[in-house]
């Protein structure tokens, strides 16, 4: 396969002189979470600062890099220097970063966060390296190993990154022998279950029919969750090289990614992909020279939870409500258009490239025997550093919250793996290793990798009822108690958060679940009273503060409490008479204030604002 | 109109019952929503009934069915963001613009809708004016932000 070998060797070059030339390169992190901190304003910023300085600098846009706790992020390097790391860069702060820098050719030090490769020759003024983090040091970055550091759109950064090698390797196997390293890799699916990635793969190659596809869920469903999108925005040749591997290896010919129209960023990228791919003889017939012909299309889905479910995704594709059918036949059997068909999630097939470039041995290494591997997790909520990690399977949430999260700022209370289908977990459980099958015995799941982090100020029997009444909202509406049964238990919630609940409520709420879990076909019924069942597990006395006295402890339900100023903490600073919307605090600066609960709305915007926690929620009288 | 064809082929266009969903799409996004007239054009060309046109596109939240306003407005109420008090930047947008989600603003300036998710967790509450996401938004800088716009 000469061809790639001279593209790389080119891609080689090209990124040495990048990183080896004297004008110095800026890097934006331009992911749609970049961009939502306010990324695109200093990009701006710092290219007017050039043009009205007369200076000149490669700019370059990157993906995520995980913190998002820190963006808008913006690197520079200059030459001679490492390439130098700021946070919460504001326009102005950008603007005179860059122009100090290139006009003294040192990067500045004071608000610089740590220092990335490469090192080697390079100056770094003593600056910590970027991954020495309190976030990042504990995680181990293999899928993520590209992302926040190349420019997604440059096929070249990707393969001087050794891209499409894990392909090149594989087209040297034979299909079965690709099989079996993802086998002995022990990879299970990143999309929920777990179900071992080869065992799929050997069932669809073996089913009768030429004609085989080969389907990538990018539904990404779990609201709270954005694992996919950021790996596919930082880097999608990742996942289209893992694509080409598992197509050639179950014998399909067609790839589908079906996507979530919610991300546009991530859809574009893709698109930009596939055509570098074109050019370069890695789509179409004879990949690389090789007699494996591949084709890639992407569908964007419509909005709807239920077409994450693979045979509802099939029938979304096919142009029709995205229900689920009953198995057998099995998808490996008969899937889209009815043919042998293989659905993986995104992050499983982002990490065949990285199997098949570096071993099976190598990959298992991480994680446990049964839980190999890495696994990203999108870590949000109340934690003090959200953000998207990459942790070897076998951590504890422990590690996972406190290590890397950095805690909450008001006592932790529970976190809640899995999304709307998983368990709400508290803090008994901190020290449960992460794997698939200690968090299904903890009943919740692994689910595609949305960690919520919840306070203090979370309420349960809230985030129960908002879990409830999603799932409501997307049931297909095939199976009667998942259809039913879900509205039940929404009614019977919502009527616990107005203070309306009965005494047999809770006993009324696990009967139910228990109904609905057994009698659902596909896993959005049968997991849907994962979040009532685990919070009524670890939180019933908080339910039972609602229905007996009517008090929401955590002060979200706002039927359920009132605020009030505790006298002792308000230094009467008036920063809440300002921003109440409906003047309902009154004092005098310096003197302690009062609100009028009778105009009170519960905007929350008073407890927020306060710095002395005077703003206290209180049982109504 | 070009379609995403599969198979990728230089054929003429053949609709297929799989090119509904782009089809609503690609109207939705020049038009903005599907008109009646729309989806009569639409079941026409894929030999379908009306019905099952809408059948389809009911169940999918993207597509609206009334005209939008000069902006869309479109508050992030996610998991992440219900836990930041997304729910309360859904009230104070209610407060400030007078309109409910699916509503229209009388001037016809916005328009609002909620959303699950815009893959923006880490910086919860998000919202969304068109193209543009916001992240981390108070409800002081609500205001900066829907005066840019006014
Ligand atoms: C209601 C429901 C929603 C789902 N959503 C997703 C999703 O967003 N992404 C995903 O990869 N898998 C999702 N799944 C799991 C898929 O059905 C399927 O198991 C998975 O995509 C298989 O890929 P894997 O073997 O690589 O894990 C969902 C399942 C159910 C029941
Ligand atoms: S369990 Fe619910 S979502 Fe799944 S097929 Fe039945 S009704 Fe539809
Ligand atoms: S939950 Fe709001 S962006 Fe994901």
């Amino acid at each position: 396969m000469p061809d790639l070998a001279f593209r790389r060797k080119s891609a080689i070059e090209n990124w040495d002189h990048l990183i080896n030339n004297s004008q110095p390169v800026i890097y934006f992190g331009m992911a749609s979470c970049g961009q939502a901190a306010g990324a695109a304003e200093v990009r701006k910023a710092v290219e007017e600062a050039l043009d009205e300085n007369f200076l000149s600098a490669h700019l370059i846009n990157v993906g995520c890099i995980g913190p998002c706790y820190l963006e808008p992020i913006m690197d520079v390097a200059m030459p001679g220097w490492a390439r130098v790391s700021y946070a919460h860069m504001t326009p102005a702060k950008a603007k005179k970063l860059v122009v100090d820098a290139l006009k003294s050719g040192t990067p500045p030090l004071e608000d610089a966060v740590g220092v990335l490769e490469p090192v080697e020759n390079r100056q770094t003024g003593g600056l910590p390296s970027f991954f020495d983090q309190p976030m990042l040091k504990p995680q181990v970055r293999i899928i993520l190993r590209n992302c926040g550091l190349i420019d997604p759109e440059d096929l070249d950064h990707y393969l001087a990154h050794d891209g499409y090698q894990g392909l090149q390797n594989a087209l040297n196997m034979r299909p079965e022998e690709v099989i079996e390293q993802v086998r002995l890799s022990g990879l299970r699916g990143r999309g929920g279950s777990g179900f071992p990635t080869a065992r799929k793969w050997e069932l669809c190659r073996a089913a009768p029919g030429e004609d085989k596809y080969l389907v990538c869920n990018a539904d990404e469903g779990d609201p709270g969750a954005f694992m996919n999108r950021s790996l596919i925005e930082g880097d999608p040749h990742s996942l289209l090289e893992g694509l080409l591997i598992a197509g050639y290896a179950i014998g399909a010919s067609h790839g589908v990614i079906y996507t979530r129209a919610e991300y546009p960023l991530a859809i574009s990228r893709l698109r930009t992909a596939l055509e570098q791919m074109r050019e370069s003889g890695l789509l179409g017939s004879h990949i690389l020279g090789s007699n494996f012909n591949f084709e890639i299309k992407i569908k964007e889905g419509a909005g709807a939870f239920v077409c994450g479910e693979e045979t509802a995704l099939f029938a979304s594709i096919e142009g029709r409500r995205g229900m689920p059918r009953s198995r057998p036949p099995f998808p490996a059997i008969s899937g889209l258009y009815g043919k042998p068909t293989v659905n993986n999630n995104v992050e499983t097939i982002s990490t065949l490239p990285h199997i098949l470039r570096q071993g099976a041995d190598w990959y298992h290494q991480y994680g446990t025997p049964n839980s190999t591997g890495t696994k990203t997790f999108s870590l949000v909520g109340k934690v003090r550093r959200t953000g998207l990690i990459e942790i070897p399977l076998g951590m504890t949430l422990r590690q996972i919250i406190f290590d890397i999260g950095g805690g909450t700022e008001k006592p932790f209370k529970a976190v809640q793996t899995g999304g709307p289908s998983g368990g709400c977990l508290s803090a008994e459980y901190l020290d449960l290793p992460v794997d698939y099958e200690n968090l299904k015995k903890a009943g919740s799941i692994m689910g595609s990798g949305g960690l919520i982090v919840m306070d203090r100020d979370t309420c349960v029997v809230d985030l129960a009822h908002y879990f409830l009444e999603f799932i409501q909202k997307e049931s297909c509406g095939k199976c009667v108690p998942c259809r039913i049964g879900t509205r039940h238990l929404v009614e019977i919630l919502e009527r616990i958060t107005k203070g309306e609940g009965q005494q047999d409520d809770l006993d009324t709420l696990e009967h139910l679940a228990k109904t609905i879990s057994q009698g659902s076909l596909c896993g959005l019924g049968q997991s849907a009273p994962n979040p009532v069942v685990t919070s009524l597990r670890s939180f019933r006395d908080e339910y039972e503060q609602h229905i007996q006295q009517g008090y929401c402890p955590a002060g979200v339900c706002r039927d359920l409490y009132q605020y009030e100023i505790s006298q002792d903490a308000c230094t009467g600073c008036r920063a809440c008479v300002r921003v109440c919307p409906v003047d309902a605090i009154e004092g005098k600066l310096h003197e302690p204030h009062s609100i009028d609960s009778s105009k009170c709305i519960r905007c929350r915007a008073c407890y927020e604002t306060c710095r002395f926690d005077a703003i206290e929620g209180k049982p109504i009288q | 109109m070009t379609l995403d064809k599969f198979p990728a082929n230089g054929n003429p266009i053949q609709y297929t019952q799989g090119d509904l969903i782009p089809l609503l799409q690609s109207i939705q996004e020049r038009a903005g929503y599907l008109s009646p007239e729309n989806v009569s054009e639409v079941a026409r060309k894929l030999h379908i009934s009306e019905n099952e046109v809408y059948g389809v596109a009911s169940f999918y939240t993207q597509f609206r069915f009334n005209a939008p306003g000069r902006h869309s407005i479109k508050i992030c109420l996610g998991t992440a963001c219900h836990v930041r008090s997304g729910q309360k930047l859904m009230e104070a947008i209610e407060r400030e613009l007078h309109i409910k989600p699916g509503e229209t603003t009388s001037d016809g300036l916005f328009d609002l809708q909620r959303v699950a998710c815009l893959g923006c967790c880490a910086l919860a509450p998000v919202m969304q004016i068109d193209d543009q996401i916001f992240g981390r938004v108070t409800a002081t800088r609500l205001k900066h932000i829907l005066e840019s716009y006014a």
